[in-house]
């Protein structure tokens, strides 16, 4: 198998958001088997905010995590099956219950800033025999050479590979340009990018990590990841094949499961909505998007100013409590303000 | 007023701060700055106060026990678990742990301080922990709590070595203090790091699943606001930020915490409820020591 680039197709935990981390064991078994079926060498499986994710904060999961990462590898041939972890929410016993499940990838996810606290569970996943990932996400929220430092300390940890994530679907294709380059001048190991399409630009954005030598890209099939979805798995194949560069997936295979995931799993199709694009543009963490829009119903606030105040206090992935008490002082000052006319 | 005299074990941010609070105590003396590094700052200001200095660790102590009479453990987990629990059980001094290790008893002062009086080691458990339980205790004063789940978002800034580092250690711990001090039937802890500048005020968001929708509504929030008040005594910047949501079975409440500014500006209200609440157990057993000598 020669492959110049490593696909990682996320539907199955970037897409958690989307259907509210309801996923059931058959969906799982079923798209991992066809996914592996059209040779995606990496499927993750996790909630959407990574093992140990189900809470109140982000949503329940309908099924334990770690029993659909069980699953998925039962039917997952000679694809290997990731998890990710975000260090605050999951921890390194998460992490050894999805090893001894079968998970070959572990993707240690933190804030662009905060690569230290992912130390401890990069170790613990080289440690359990898994390929080890470095995942820095809001990418766009650190200059490239605060990029740079974060991403060295990762390396610096034993980390296989590590990915600038642009979680709120931010970057336009200069930025994007510039920090997988010095990445990639300054690093030893793999080079990985992670869109959202927010602003239309995640498989533009993707084609530009790759020229600059970035050799894993993640992909939603469907564009079934959270805001307006990631780069779509099976439009990248396309376009790859098209310049000649390799992925070793079956177009065709992938055409037909994303019919099936567009009648089947997606609640509507993918579109960039205002809010997903509101996100894009003022740099929101993509997977607030499901939240955003229901305090928006609950407090009766416009979605797009409760985005806009969450990336004016430069809110952080995770930080889904926020969106309540952001939505709910605005009712107030609306509140107040009708009173007082 | 009598003394007691305190050792301070780890001359981070969390024992720096925690120096500057015993300094106002009237119970309590500041003796000795125990750490490992000569040229740290905790050390050097420790020194600049005229305090002792042992810069090789519990070792440089265990040489002179006399220098103090309680001894707060400011490290980490891992170190409090592998070297001073056992090196300080022998020299029979209280212990106050603030590392998660959570080998003594958990202990948040405005809910089970009195009855932890007479133990020789007591566990602080996290700073989102000292945050959050009081809330999730005063809810389940009035009704049965099945989950109590906890998000405590400090800025980076504030985060030093040791946290970073214990970043599991806070998550299992606090989860399982939620439980047996705050009385949930289920805990949950998340915590965030936060890089934003100016430095964001350490929030915490407590969510409580009760038993069913029908309980004493007005109760429940009588029993939060009376708690609020009752940390902020020894936590003056501990306040909600919003009034309760109630929403069905489920409670909301927001919290935020400013710290005193000690050591650590005003934001690092995290580190401000650890030492708060430390010097606080130890002010409470200081009297209780002296009381038992009357």
């Amino acid at each position: 198998m020669d492959r110049d680039v490593l696909v990682t197709e996320v539907a199955l935990r970037d897409g958690s958001h989307v259907v509210a981390h309801q996923y059931t064991i058959e969906q799982v078994k079923n798209l991992t088997g066809k996914l592996s079926a059209a040779g995606v060498p990496y499927i993750e499986v996790s909630h959407g905010d990574g093992l140990g994710g189900s809470s109140l904060q982000y949503g329940f999961s309908k099924v334990n995590d770690i029993e659909l990462v069980e699953a998925a590898v039962e039917v997952a041939g000679e694809s290997a099956i990731s998890v990710l972890l975000i260090p605050g929410i999951g921890t390194i016993d998460h992490l050894r219950e999805a090893a001894d499940v079968g998970a070959k990838m572990a993707r240690i996810a933190t804030h662009v800033t905060e690569a230290d606290v992912s130390k401890q569970h990069l170790e613990a996943a080289k440690h359990l025999g898994m390929e080890a990932i470095g995942f820095l996400m809001m990418s766009h929220m650190a200059s490239p050479e605060k990029l740079l430092e974060q991403a060295y300390l990762m390396e610096s940890y034993g980390a296989d590979a590590v990915y600038v994530v642009d979680s709120a679907g931010s970057f336009l294709p200069q930025d994007v340009k510039t920090r997988i380059n010095l990445l990639k001048t300054n690093l030893n190991i793999d080079i990985g990018f992670h869109a959202h399409n927010n602003l239309s630009l995640a498989v533009a954005n993707s084609l530009v990590a790759i020229e600059e030598g970035a050799n894993r890209i993640d992909g939603s099939i469907r564009c079934l990841g959270a805001g307006a979805g990631n780069t779509q798995t099976e439009v990248l194949v396309a376009v790859l094949d098209r310049l000649g560069i390799r992925t070793d997936i079956d177009l065709y295979k992938m055409l037909d499961l994303s019919e099936e995931v567009g009648d089947t799993i997606m609640p509507k199709p993918q579109e960039i909505t205002d809010s997903s694009l509101i996100m894009g543009y003022s740099g929101v963490y993509s997977s607030f998007l499901l939240h955003a829009n229901k305090a928006s119903k609950k407090y009766g606030v416009d979605a797009r100013d409760i985005l806009m105040e969450l990336g004016r206090q430069k809110v952080v992935g995770g930080q889904e409590d926020t969106i309540i008490e952001v939505a709910k002082q605005m009712a107030l000052q609306k509140e107040g303000t009708m009173r007082w006319n | 007023m009598k003394k007691l005299k305190v050792g301070i074990i780890g001359s981070g941010n969390i024992g720096t701060d925690l120096m500057m609070k015993i300094h106002r105590s009237d119970v309590l003396e500041m003796s000795v700055m125990i750490g490992i590094d000569k040229d740290s700052e905790g050390l050097i200001r420790a020194r600049s106060h005229g305090h002792h200095i042992i810069a090789n660790g519990l070792d440089g102590f265990l040489e002179h026990p006399e220098l103090a009479d309680i001894l707060y453990d400011a490290t980490s987990a891992k170190a409090h678990v592998m070297i001073h629990y056992e090196a300080l059980k022998k020299l029979n001094k209280k212990v106050i742990d603030l590392t998660p290790a959570a080998i003594g008893p958990f202990v948040v002062p405005s809910v089970n301080l009195q009855k932890n009086l007479n133990e020789m080691e007591v566990n602080m458990i996290t700073c989102g922990g000292q945050a959050t339980i009081p809330i999730v205790h005063a809810i389940s004063q009035v009704s049965q709590v099945e989950y109590a789940e906890i998000i405590a978002t400090i800025s980076s800034r504030s985060a030093g070595p040791g946290t970073r580092a214990n970043i599991d250690e806070f998550t299992q711990t606090t989860a399982r203090a939620l439980e047996q001090v705050g009385g949930a039937k289920k805990g949950k802890a998340i915590i965030l790091l936060n890089p934003a500048e100016p430095p964001l005020i350490m929030r915490d968001t407590i969510h409580c699943l009760l038993q069913s929708d029908s309980f004493d509504e007005k109760a429940v929030i009588t029993s939060i606001y009376k708690m609020v008040e009752k940390v902020s005594e020894y936590v003056p910047g501990y306040r909600l930020k919003t009034e309760p949501i109630i929403d069905g079975r489920q409670i909301t409440v927001f919290l935020e915490v400013r710290g005193l500014g000690d050591y650590l500006p005003v934001y690092a209200g995290n580190l401000d409820i650890m030492t708060a609440s430390a010097v606080k157990v130890g002010e409470e057993m200081a009297k209780n020591h002296f009381k038992s000598y009357v």
